[in-house]
């Protein structure tokens, strides 16, 4: 997409979707740079919610009435959506959880109890998320597997080489984040996934960090199963959803046992319902699964703004939505890592070129608390501590960090307002 | 800067954080405690000579934020001389002064300490001050397990 589309939509009109970004705090205009905990909702997502329980709630998937009808369509069309958005080859290999850490942990047990064996290595990357790490872990110690952490350099990037001869036989599953929740790390997944497969190795994708800003293609990876965070991609809280491939799913036993996961139940014997709902014990998370659809038809009106309009399609107009937002973001973190930069006594960590959405930075001796607590004050909201990534901490060999995260609503006089105010902490501890 | 943040980061605060009494390894303690926050990373050790019932030395050393170094510094100071009973109820009186709602009680014995009752404003920081008397409170016990505030 060329810079003149691209300019054909401001950050103001972005923003103006937003309502709690008119929040004040301490007297001051709220500056939300902690979009890698949870992203804002629009408003659109937010009234999905409203009028899912207002007009149309019922149980979904066996009602023969009414607003079950109208209920299940919604949610089915959120699955197709959720396709869409990661290019995946099938809706069913769409599996709606109650989060990635809940997608992580169905895979471990599922996948995991049935394929990995005693003596069978598990790599996770050393920037990996607690929960793509301890998963692995407890299913390490139940079945006398060992989990190999992946190294990464000072930069915050992969080592590719000692990757790749790491790799062996012995390698059933390697567990890799596609953007770092911690460094902001894009991470070469399309290539760690060919070396991984060329030695039989599945890929696990956590993609809670990617989905907001980046256009993702899983058929164009190659992975084996990707998960997602969708509070962190303006969806409400308590949905995820876990795509894997359909031969993989097919293979894997059911996780939970339920309501909506069996064909027929008897105590001589059940039979489980085909995909997705294998996978989808119980009531689901309607309202969150229609918040979820109406979060990717946001993101699809975005690039309905800069694309050819009415006629486009959704995944054209993901397309141009994700163009616009890597374009913007990327504008940001450059200045945004320059500025911080800037500052004696500040160091970056994560300073790989490829990066996405996240600036995050120690200033000297000051703990990272104090400098959350302090711009807190200036009515800046930004993460501090270690991101749940305590092997990440001991590599890097700081305690804790200060993370600014960003989304498609943050602005350059946002990242000026963040630096001025860590430069006010940098006086009030030195 | 907003009142509740100046009564947070006080001139006495902000001094132990950058000179921190009794920071180090005692040479022959006694006692000694680990204590852990895993919510935020921080990390302190307290270290302490007991004889006859009273606390005669006590070092710390660790990382954490200005709330958890300078609190655990001012505590060494407060504590050095006093009875293990002594001790005990300032340990009681100060998770009372950081947690109370309403205006502060005086407490007489608490010299520096008193600047943390701002913390009360600032409830994820509460235990950051805490930590390191828990800290104290467990090497006193002979408490084997590392601390953690969770």
């Amino acid at each position: 997409m060329n810079t003149a589309t691209l300019t054909k939509l401001d950050v103001t009109q972005v923003r103006a979707d937003f309502p709690i970004l008119e929040t004040v705090v301490n007297g001051r205009p709220l500056v939300y740079l902690d979009n890698g905990a949870t992203s804002q909702k629009p408003l659109s997502v937010i009234r999905s919610q409203d009028d899912y329980y207002r007009s149309s709630n019922a149980n979904v998937h066996r009602g023969v009435h009414h607003l079950s009808q109208i209920a299940t369509r919604q949610f089915d069309l959120a699955r197709e959506k959720v396709r869409v958005l990661l290019n995946a080859r099938h809706a069913h290999e769409v599996i709606f959880t109650a989060g990635c850490t809940a997608s992580i942990n169905l895979v471990v047990q599922a996948w995991g109890r049935l394929n990995v064996k005693a003596g069978d290595e598990i790599l996770v990357s050393t920037m990996e998320h607690h929960s793509n790490i301890v998963s692995w872990q407890l299913l390490a110690e139940q079945v006398g597997a060992t989990v190999r952490p992946i190294p990464i350099t000072d930069e915050g990037e992969i080592e590719l080489d000692t990757y790749r001869s790491m790799l062996s036989e012995r390698t059933k599953v390697v567990g890799i984040v596609h953007v770092s929740n911690s460094l902001g790390t894009v991470n070469p997944v399309k290539q760690m996934i060919e070396w991984a497969h060329a030695v039989g190795a599945v890929v696990l994708v956590d993609g809670a960090q990617a989905a907001p800003h980046m256009r993702i293609d899983v058929q164009a990876v190659d992975a084996d199963f990707y998960t997602l965070s969708c509070h962190k991609m303006f969806a409400p809280t308590g949905i995820g959803v876990l795509y894997g491939k359909e031969s993989l799913l097919d293979e894997m036993p059911p996780y939970q046992g339920g309501g909506d996961m069996i064909n027929t139940v008897s105590f001589n014997g059940t039979t489980y319902a085909k995909l997705p709902f294998k996978f989808e014990a119980g009531t689901p998370n309607i309202a969150g699964v229609i918040g979820l659809g109406a979060a990717v038809d946001y993101l699809a009106s975005i690039g309905q703004q800069l694309s050819k309009g009415d006629t486009a399609t959704m995944a054209e107009n993901l397309d141009a939505a994700f163009a616009w937002i890597e374009h913007h973001e990327a504008g940001l973190t450059k200045y945004g890592m320059k500025a911080l930069a800037d500052i004696p006594g500040v160091r970056l960590t994560g300073t790989s070129p490829h990066k996405a959405g996240i600036l995050a930075f120690t200033l000297d001796v000051v703990h990272p608390h104090d400098i959350g607590t302090v711009l807190d004050s200036q009515g800046i909201a930004i993460r501090a501590g270690h991101h749940c990534c305590m092997p990440l901490m001991t590599r890097l060999g700081v305690p804790a960090t200060a993370r600014a995260s960003l989304a498609l609503y943050n602005t350059r006089e946002e990242i000026d307002r963040l630096v001025s105010a860590v430069e006010i902490v940098r006086e009030m501890f030195t | 800067m907003s009142v509740e943040l100046r009564e947070l980061y006080q001139e006495v605060i902000l001094d132990h954080n950058k000179h921190p009494r009794n920071r180090g390894k005692l040479e022959e303690p006694t006692n000694s405690a680990e204590g852990h926050n895993p919510l935020c990373g921080d990390n302190v050790t307290v270290y302490v000579h007991t004889k006859e019932g009273r606390v005669e030395g006590i070092s710390f050393e660790g990382s954490g934020c200005a709330i958890s170094t300078a609190s655990a510094s001012m505590m060494t100071e407060a504590i050095k001389g006093k009875t293990l009973a002594e001790i005990e109820a300032m340990f009681r009186e100060f998770q009372k002064m950081v947690t109370a709602t309403g205006e502060a009680e005086e407490h007489p014995d608490f010299g520096d300490l008193e600047v943390l009752a701002g913390v009360r404003e600032y409830p994820v920081r509460i235990k950051c001050a805490t930590l390191p008397w828990h800290t104290l409170h467990a090497a006193l016990q002979g408490a084997e397990a590392k601390v953690s505030t969770e």
